[in-house]
């Protein structure tokens, strides 16, 4: 009846992960009682969870990701402190076991649920905007993506409590991943979480390059739209172009599990080599996927404060272009150590060190933006300037890494943790950061504190780097990742000093979480009624905050670029404003529960593939389909707003402005 | 909307560029999404075809291609799935007249030869495991049944496709969002035809070189 499952796989005698699941579990019932005592359940529903706007589906993400950050960030700081304990024969606090489950952890969920959903949820929300769109190609079908991710965060977070995760780490390289050496669910749970997300974010992608190709607004043309646009649309051809790879190298893992295939076993003529280049086929743009989108925010967030038009334009989109096109140049780059010959070896090695090139355009662009600009200090330039000077040394690593003799002997050292954590972090979460505190006030109407914003960066900008640099003079000693313990006294402080980085990157969410309660506690004091609170460049700029649900009223006419900027210097109105004293009525897509429910049976599918209930997971297929064919039957696509409703918004704005 | 230029004094000389003259219609949109959908699961298709191609050789001292394929079956299997490619070209017709007749009759022959061809699949998959050379015997079968069977889990998709299709058009006739579907199915259908042109080609006919 229940495949594998059985009340032992309540882990009862391990008390972390359930005192864990114990607070989230408090927690959801403190949100749940909040939201019954409110009254919100009914407005949840209609405007938020059966939304089909680009905007709230966007606002969805980055607060799915703000979770996971806190999910993600809870592992690392007990592997840190794990690591600042376990040395010279002491054992530290947590067994091999938990250990080796935390780090697989770690990394799938700061990768897939974090990086992703924050950069996601970031270009769902201004790409339309930007481009003067109503919403996206498939608004209905954005939902869906965002609710499968859902699906995989759900999936992912169950496996604290029931049963296991992964030991493998978070790329589950085999033979490990195989069902010889990891019997458990753990490994059941890393890949259906993965792929039923997967095909979220592959939907999203082609849901976005759609929108950027088609449906940009009249004179958007492609040398016109904004650089976020054009790294959008890199980020999302290579979601389109990278993603069926690690769908179809993770239903291979799965064949190999389920049914007894041999694409990466031991035996029989599988090939583990093969699954390596596969998963890094797909993993190395996946990198790209992540940072290009943190790119085009510091252009927009550069550009936007020093008051000048980006430099190098052409360049700019050029350089994202060609990244786009290299990123699938480099993946033998994760793995020169695997035996290939010196000539491959240094293919990939020279590839790599090209792939810097256009990144080094871009930073140069970047400042040659800011020179000679009214440069104002606020908090989205305070992340990009300390994306910078992070940033550069983090590739500056990574073209060390590239060099195959090097890499010899550095692989899988803490060295090479230290370089991707400093791309990683200082790319794309500081790009989070920026994005998050440049577009939140067009998202809700009101800025964030500037000073518990400047607090989270300072946080972070220092914990980065106690935290990091202590791990590349570990790597060069020796160090190798993933350890639960070791035996040299010599690394301990070094791992005390990372620990204290850690911590202190702990206090900066800690600043994020009060900088936005104390922002929505002074939300009245700190609201924005012009909607363009940083004299912005863009077209998102021209819109009422928050945008209203059909963003422009009336079709947006584009003339240059920075358009909206340009309005603004001639003196002329905003473009997309309602045509007065008649504003035509303005069709918006109908609301839809689809994506909620085909996730609710993903879950079902998903839940019961891992713990081989087939009914459940034949009950979850079907469910998907019936779903779809709802859908596939519905009455009303959209509804039409009038013009009095149309208008509304903007003579609000009008009003409150006065 | 070729007036909307930079400056209007132009407007006569110079013609509006591509990519400045604003959304694309709806069924544009639609089938551009699918023909991003497409390439998407041509790409997983290449990931496959790739594990086969190193995988081939890895029979593990079971049985190779050579011994196991017949050239016969799998040039009916062919000849289905070609004619079924005309079948949907003819039904795209019906569509475009909006003729339920021509519709369903050229929907009927689309799916006779899509079963025809899963009959052929599913009994030359059924020989194979009969006689011991299924997926678990090497990596080399592996990789072939992985493969061939996600082609035909594509083509057994696609006739449940059109079967609510059908359904679509005998309950809500032709209405924009219907041919739309069918026109996307279309692309869906060709594509995966042209992906059996690679199964035949690389699976099959490499056995035999």
């Amino acid at each position: 009846m229940f495949g594998k499952l059985s009340w032992s796989a309540i882990p009862t005698d391990q008390p972390i992960p359930l005192i864990a699941a114990g607070l989230v579990a408090l927690g959801m019932l403190g949100v749940a009682g909040w939201i019954t005592k409110r009254g919100w359940w009914t407005l949840l529903w209609t405007d938020w969870i059966t939304s089909v706007d680009h905007k709230k589906i966007g606002v969805m993400y980055v607060l799915l990701a703000l979770v996971m950050l806190v999910r993600g960030f809870i592992d690392a700081l007990m592997m840190r402190t794990q690591q600042a304990l376990a040395a010279n024969g002491a054992r530290g606090f947590l067994p091999p076991e938990h250990f080796d489950q935390i780090f697989s952890a770690h990394g799938t969920i700061m990768i897939f649920f974090v990086g992703m959903a924050f950069m996601v949820g970031l270009m769902n929300f201004v790409v339309p905007l930007q481009i003067g769109a109503r919403d996206v190609a498939f608004p209905t079908l954005n939902s869906v993506s965002f609710w499968l991710t859902a699906t995989g965060v759900l999936l992912l977070n169950l496996s604290l409590v029931i049963g296991e995760f992964a030991r493998t780490g978070w790329l589950a390289y085999p033979p490990l991943s195989e069902l010889a050496y990891s019997p458990g669910v753990g490994v059941d749970y890393y890949l259906w979480a993965i792929q039923i997300s997967g095909v979220g974010t592959l939907l999203s992608g082609i849901n976005l390059t759609a929108t950027i190709l088609k449906m940009r607004t009249v004179g958007m043309g492609y040398m016109r739209m904004p650089i976020f646009c054009w790294t959008a649309l890199t980020s999302n051809l290579l979601i389109i172009a990278a993603f069926p790879i690690l769908t179809a190298t993770l239903a291979m893992l799965t064949l190999d599990r389920y049914l007894g295939f041999h694409f990466f076993t031991n035996d029989l003529g599988g090939n583990v080599m093969m699954y390596v280049n596969l998963i890094w086929a797909w993993g190395h743009p996946e990198v790209y996927i992540l940072i290009l989108p943190a790119f085009g925010v510091f252009s927009e967030v550069i550009a936007t404060f020093a008051g000048k038009p980006i430099f190098g334009y052409r360049s700019m989109a050029a350089a994202a272009l060609a990244i786009c096109m290299l990123s699938f140049m480099v993946w033998l780059h994760h793995f020169f150590t695997m035996g290939a010959s010196a000539d491959v070896n240094a293919f990939f090695g020279v590839m790599t060190m090209i792939i810097a090139v256009p990144t080094g355009v871009k930073v140069f662009n970047w400042l040659w933006t800011l020179y000679g600009g009214s440069i104002r200090f606020s908090v989205p330039l305070m992340w990009s300037l300390g994306f910078m000077v992070t940033f550069i040394i983090g590739g500056m690593t990574g073209v060390l890494l590239a060099i195959p003799p090097v890499d010899f002997v550095t692989h899988n050292s803490l060295f090479l943790v230290a370089h991707f954590h400093n791309v990683i972090i200082g790319g794309v979460i500081f790009g989070a950061y920026a994005g998050y505190n440049y577009w939140f006030p067009k998202a809700f109407g009101f800025t964030l504190d500037e000073r518990w914003g400047r607090a989270t960066f300072w946080c972070w900008l220092v914990g980065f780097y106690l935290a990091f640099m202590p791990l590349y003079l570990l790597g060069l000693m020796g160090a190798t990742r993933r350890m639960q313990h070791y035996a040299e006294p010599e690394w301990q402080p070094l791992m005390v000093v990372a620990l204290a980085g850690a911590v202190l990157i702990c206090i900066g969410i800690g600043c994020t979480v009060v900088q936005l309660v104390v922002s929505i506690r002074t939300r009245a004091r700190r609201r924005d009624a012009t909607g363009d609170p940083w004299d912005g460049r863009s077209l998102e700029w021209a819109t009422p905050s928050p945008p209203p649900a059909f963003n422009f009223a009336s079709p947006v006419l584009v003339n240059e670029r920075d358009t909206f900027w340009a309005a603004k210097q001639a003196g002329l109105p905003a473009p997309g404003l309602p045509e007065m004293p008649a504003p035509s009525s303005v069709p918006v897509p109908e609301r839809s529960g689809t994506g909620f429910f085909i996730a609710f049976f993903a879950t079902g599918l998903g839940f019961g593939m891992v713990w081989h209930i087939w009914w459940m997971a034949i009950a979850g297929l079907l469910g998907i389909v019936g779903v779809a064919l709802r859908l596939a039957w519905r009455k009303i696509d959209e509804t039409e707003l009038g013009g009095d409703a149309v208008a509304a918004p903007y003579l609000a704005r009008d009003r409150e402005a006065a | 909307m070729s007036t909307v230029v930079d400056n209007p004094v132009q407007t006569i000389t110079r013609p509006v560029p591509v990519s400045q003259r604003g959304p694309a219609p709806r069924h544009v949109v639609t089938t551009y999404g699918m023909w991003l959908f497409l390439l998407s699961d041509i790409v997983m298709f290449s990931a496959f075809f790739a594990a086969f191609v190193v995988l081939r050789d890895h029979t593990a001292g079971g049985p190779a291609g050579h011994a196991l394929f017949h050239r016969q079956t799998v040039l009916a299997e062919t000849a289905c799935l070609l004619f079924s490619s005309f079948s949907c070209a003819l039904l795209g017709l019906g569509v475009e007249h909006r003729h339920k007749l021509a519709t369903y009759g050229a929907a009927a022959a689309t799916l006779v030869l899509g079963a025809a061809f899963m009959t052929l699949e599913v009994s030359e998959f059924m020989h194979m495991i009969a006689i011991g050379a299924g997926p678990g015997r090497s990596a080399f079968l592996s990789g072939f049944f992985a493969l061939v069977g996600l082609h035909g889990i594509h083509v057994a998709c696609g006739m449940l496709w059109l079967i609510v299709m059908l359904a679509q058009v005998a309950t809500l006739g032709f209405l924009p969002k219907v041919a739309r579907r069918l026109q996307c199915f279309a692309l869906y259908w060709h594509a995966i035809d042209i992906v059996w042109v690679g199964v035949f080609t690389v699976v099959y006919l490499g056995a035999f070189t």
